[in-house]
């Protein structure tokens, strides 16, 4: 197709060219891999934050204190970074670092982040202090969802489109694919994607009251699934038009080929039964990656390990690939369900699995799903890998489909 | 690439701009600090056991929106893009101050579920069983300008044609104050009201009669004022204009000192320019840029400047393009273009 | 207290809880189905219920699916109550 001049779409492949990670299995790109690759789960009883629930849940959460992470990022106690912010900055570091990434004049570079938690980590702790306390109240202004992303612009010196996106479990995911969607149009040269969430009183009591929480590690697709185990983290892609990208002689680690994100309409927090907005999310996401559900070589799932989710996700994919499902697995025995952070580390999964041609295992499965009968993978898998398929669906019916392809 | 045209545009704030066919005939002045807007009859628009659940936000933002898709005279948008600086903060405060106050005992979910940032977004979805894309932008004062710019990108990569996008901000009743109280330790601080809102447009690939035309969005994170003309210069000739092209320019002026931005821009590049204010009448929120937006539009469909947006004298008796421009505290600086056909 | 008191102070406690503002307790019939087709609550409603059963009655529900048989009308919720709580 012969395109007008600035518009670049199907002779501009999305490629990704760095990645940064930072989750409870792992600070770095290379320690979450080794992760992966040994089974580790890093859920366990929480640590970091003082709840009464604290017997009753399990979590992923990210070893480092904040006091680390301040020193590392050689920032001073003074200043009102969040954990979120914290987190995000980490892993973008990584990213740009693994990128080879140092300045941002030669290339038009934006930065799409995504939160669902903000500030709320402090805000939480600080709130009835803030008319006191000069301490707490420097918090106040990082309480937005849009802090932690301007905070990392600012701190790496990216001055181009800057935006922030909350849509719950998906927020990751609808960064990529905005920043994909954006290199193709040719209005980015470069976009750093992705998304961070820090573990908060907030969502712990939140997810407890929607009785979703299971007290024992989680078991993603399991018959006798309880819940979900919450986690935090972040994690980001650098996303380059391929042209660039040869230009400059990146490493191309995958291509951002397919995407789409759909509304169930169903309920505020429930998935429907039949999965539909799950289902035309992964459709979709075929259709723009033009590529048959024969193709796809591996689904990183959803699987929250939630009796809803797994449930209506399995239909959804039986819907999608009929009985021909590919090999399957949700990595969130492993993290925790990282919230908005999700989609992204899911994604640098994805690549890895591309990079590895490995399926990663689903951890703690017994038995299947007595309506489905779908079986994921629960052995390290090393197998041809073209395409694999990562799905993350938020509250609000909120569902995106992310299709990484090998080069 | 497509044009974008603007089939509607719909707003409740602080000032009669909803249940009215008038355009700010009367000027509503207010002398409180924080202002509401005026809410609309929610009972013509939601059912009771869904209103139950919704706090304000969710609830002006549900209604301008039905307003906007049925003055486009569209059923079903094929995208819904939402935007909000602060989310849906009265949720949030009552969910935060129980679990402070119970010491996380007896918490209840609905204000947990409600206070998720694309409640708004959801809610349509729900209501009118739309299936499309479906995103929420949260970047404080360019919340607005995200969403606007992915929608415009829906309609240059064919992705969409006809797509519903809004900003909601809600006073809340804890938070606003605090923030209140760090503004007012500034030497030269926002001396316009704290305010709350919802604008919504329907933009479509395709061309109407009499359409206002979305031509350009951009945003910038930093800049200083010198390096502003030339962010500007470059703007316009991307979208074959000069600075004298500019009939009108719609600015986020909040009393700050920050308002050098605006100021300075005003008297030297579009000195020729109708001015145009709009935070004094209904205040300062993160998507008021929303609010500004609506107004730019119906200045266009109704080629006339009301008297209390108006800042300066001069203006052309044809209004065709305006620019608009909103900043906060020096950063996050979004810019728009639009014009009639 | 007596069965049709509880009964009565249930319906009060399901209209404040679940801000149901169009509804008198005169409108609840002790037999109508609270979910689906008869009040027309749902599942963030029962999760509301089960916080409220255990606030102000003293029970816990563990699983949410429990409440679906419990919360089925005034009268099988009354009748749960007595007999959780010997009345």
């Amino acid at each position: 197709m012969q395109d007008k001049k600035t518009y670049k779409t199907t002779s501009n492949r999305v490629a990704v060219t760095g990645m940064g990670i930072i989750s409870a299995i792992g600070n770095s790109v290379e320690d979450n891999k080794a992760a992966l690759f040994s089974y580790k789960s890093g859920i366990k009883p929480i640590s970091k934050i003082l709840t009464i629930h604290a017997s009753q849940i399990q979590v992923g959460e990210v070893s480092s204190s904040n006091n680390t992470l301040l020193t590392q990022l050689q920032l001073t106690p003074d200043t009102n970074f969040t954990r979120t912010a914290l987190l995000g900055l980490t892993a973008v570091k990584e990213a740009l670092n693994n990128a080879k990434i140092i300045e941002f004049d030669t290339y038009k570079t934006g930065l799409i982040s995504s939160t669902t938690v903000g500030g709320m980590d402090k805000t939480e702790q600080h709130l009835k202090q803030y008319k006191t306390s000069l301490e707490s109240q420097k918090y106040i202004s990082s309480h937005h969802a849009g802090d932690s992303t301007q905070k990392i612009a600012n701190y790496i010196g990216i001055n181009d489109f800057t935006t922030t996106i909350s849509t719950a479990c998906s927020s990751a995911a609808n960064a990529i694919m905005l920043g994909a969607r954006l290199i193709k149009s040719g209005k980015l040269d470069r976009v750093i994607v992705g998304g961070t969430d820090a573990l908060s009183k907030f969502t712990i009591n939140g997810f407890k009251t929607l009785m979703i929480l299971s007290d024992q590690l989680c078991q993603p697709f399991d018959d006798n699934r309880k819940g979900l185990n919450l986690g935090e983290g972040a994690a980001y892609l650098v996303l380059e038009s391929e042209f660039i990208a040869k230009k400059e002689k990146q490493s191309i680690l995958a291509y951002v080929s397919g995407y789409a994100n759909a509304n169930d309409a169903f309920h505020q927090t429930a998935s429907s039964e039949n999965g539909q907005g799950a289902y035309l999310a992964m459709q979709k996401a075929l259709k723009i990656a033009k590529i048959k559900p024969e193709q796809i070589d591996y689904i990183n799932a959803h699987g929250t390990a939630t009796p809803n989710n797994d449930l209506s996700e399995s239909v959804a994919i039986k819907r999608v690939f009929g009985d021909q499902v590919p090999n399957l697995s949700s990595t969130k025995a492993n993290t925790g369900h990282t919230l908005a952070a999700s989609g992204a580390i899911e994604a640098v999964f994805s690549v890895l699995a591309l990079q590895e041609q490995t399926v990663f295992p689903n951890l703690n499965f017994k038995s299947k799903m007595k309506e489905t009968m779908l079986t994921p993978i629960t052995k390290i898998k090393k197998t041809e890998i073209k395409h694999v398929l990562s799905n993350s669906f938020g509250f609000g019916g909120n569902c995106s489909t992310i299709i990484f392809s090998k080069k | 690439m497509r044009n974008c045209y603007i089939h509607s545009a719909v707003s409740i704030s602080a000032q009669n701009t909803f249940d009215t066919d008038s355009f700010l005939a009367a000027i509503i002045t207010h002398h409180e600090n924080k202002i509401q807007a005026i809410y609309p009859n929610y009972r013509e628009y939601i059912s009771p056991s869904a209103s139950r659940r919704m706090e304000t936000g969710v609830k002006i933002g549900f209604v301008a929106a039905t307003k906007a898709l049925t003055l486009a005279q569209l059923s079903q948008p094929d995208a819904i893009l939402t935007a909000t600086g602060m989310g849906c903060i009265a949720d949030t405060e009552k969910f935060l101050n129980s679990i402070i106050n119970n010491n996380e005992t007896y918490l209840t979910p609905t204000s947990f579920i409600q206070s998720t940032h694309n409640t708004v977004g959801a809610q349509i979805a729900l209501g009118l069983q739309c299936n499309g894309y479906n995103s929420t932008y949260t970047h404080g004062n360019l919340s607005f300008e995200s969403a606007l710019i992915d929608a415009k990108l829906l309609i240059d990569l064919e992705e969409a044609n006809n797509i519903l996008v809004g900003g909601i901000d809600e006073l809340g009743n804890e938070f606003v104050d605090y923030l209140q109280m760090i503004e007012a330790k500034y030497d030269k601080g926002i001396n316009v009201p704290f305010g709350e809102g919802a604008s919504f447009v329907v933009l479509s690939s395709k061309k109407k009669a009499n359409a206002i035309k979305l031509l350009d969005i951009t945003t910038v994170n930093k800049i200083s004022i010198k390096q502003l003309t030339q962010k500007l210069e470059v703007f316009l000739s991307g979208n074959n204009l000069n600075f004298k092209d500019i009939d009108a320019i719609v600015l986020g002026n909040n009393g700050d000192v920050f308002d050098n931005y605006y100021d300075d821009i005003a008297c030297s590049l579009f000195a020729h320019a109708a001015q145009i204010n709009y935070k004094h009448l209904v205040g300062e929120f993160h998507t008021a840029s929303a609010f500004g937006f609506w107004l730019a539009i119906k200045i266009l469909e109704n080629q006339h400047i009301p008297v209390g947006v108006l800042k300066n004298s001069t203006h052309s008796t044809t209004l065709k393009t305006v620019l608009l421009y909103n900043q906060f505290k020096g950063e996050s600086h979004g810019f728009i273009l639009i014009s009639i056909c | 207290m007596s069965i049709t008191k509880l009964r009565l102070e249930l319906k009060e406690k399901i209209i404040e809880q679940l801000n149901l503002v169009e509804f008198s307790v005169a409108d609840i019939d002790d037999n109508t189905a609270l979910f689906g087709d008869g009040l027309g609550l749902d599942s963030i409603d029962a999760l509301e219920l089960i916080v409220m059963l255990d606030k102000d009655y003293g029970i816990q529900l563990k699983d949410p699916k429990e409440g679906k048989e419990i919360f089925k009308s005034i009268t099988v919720l009354a009748d749960y109550i007595a007999r959780q709580k010997n009345i």
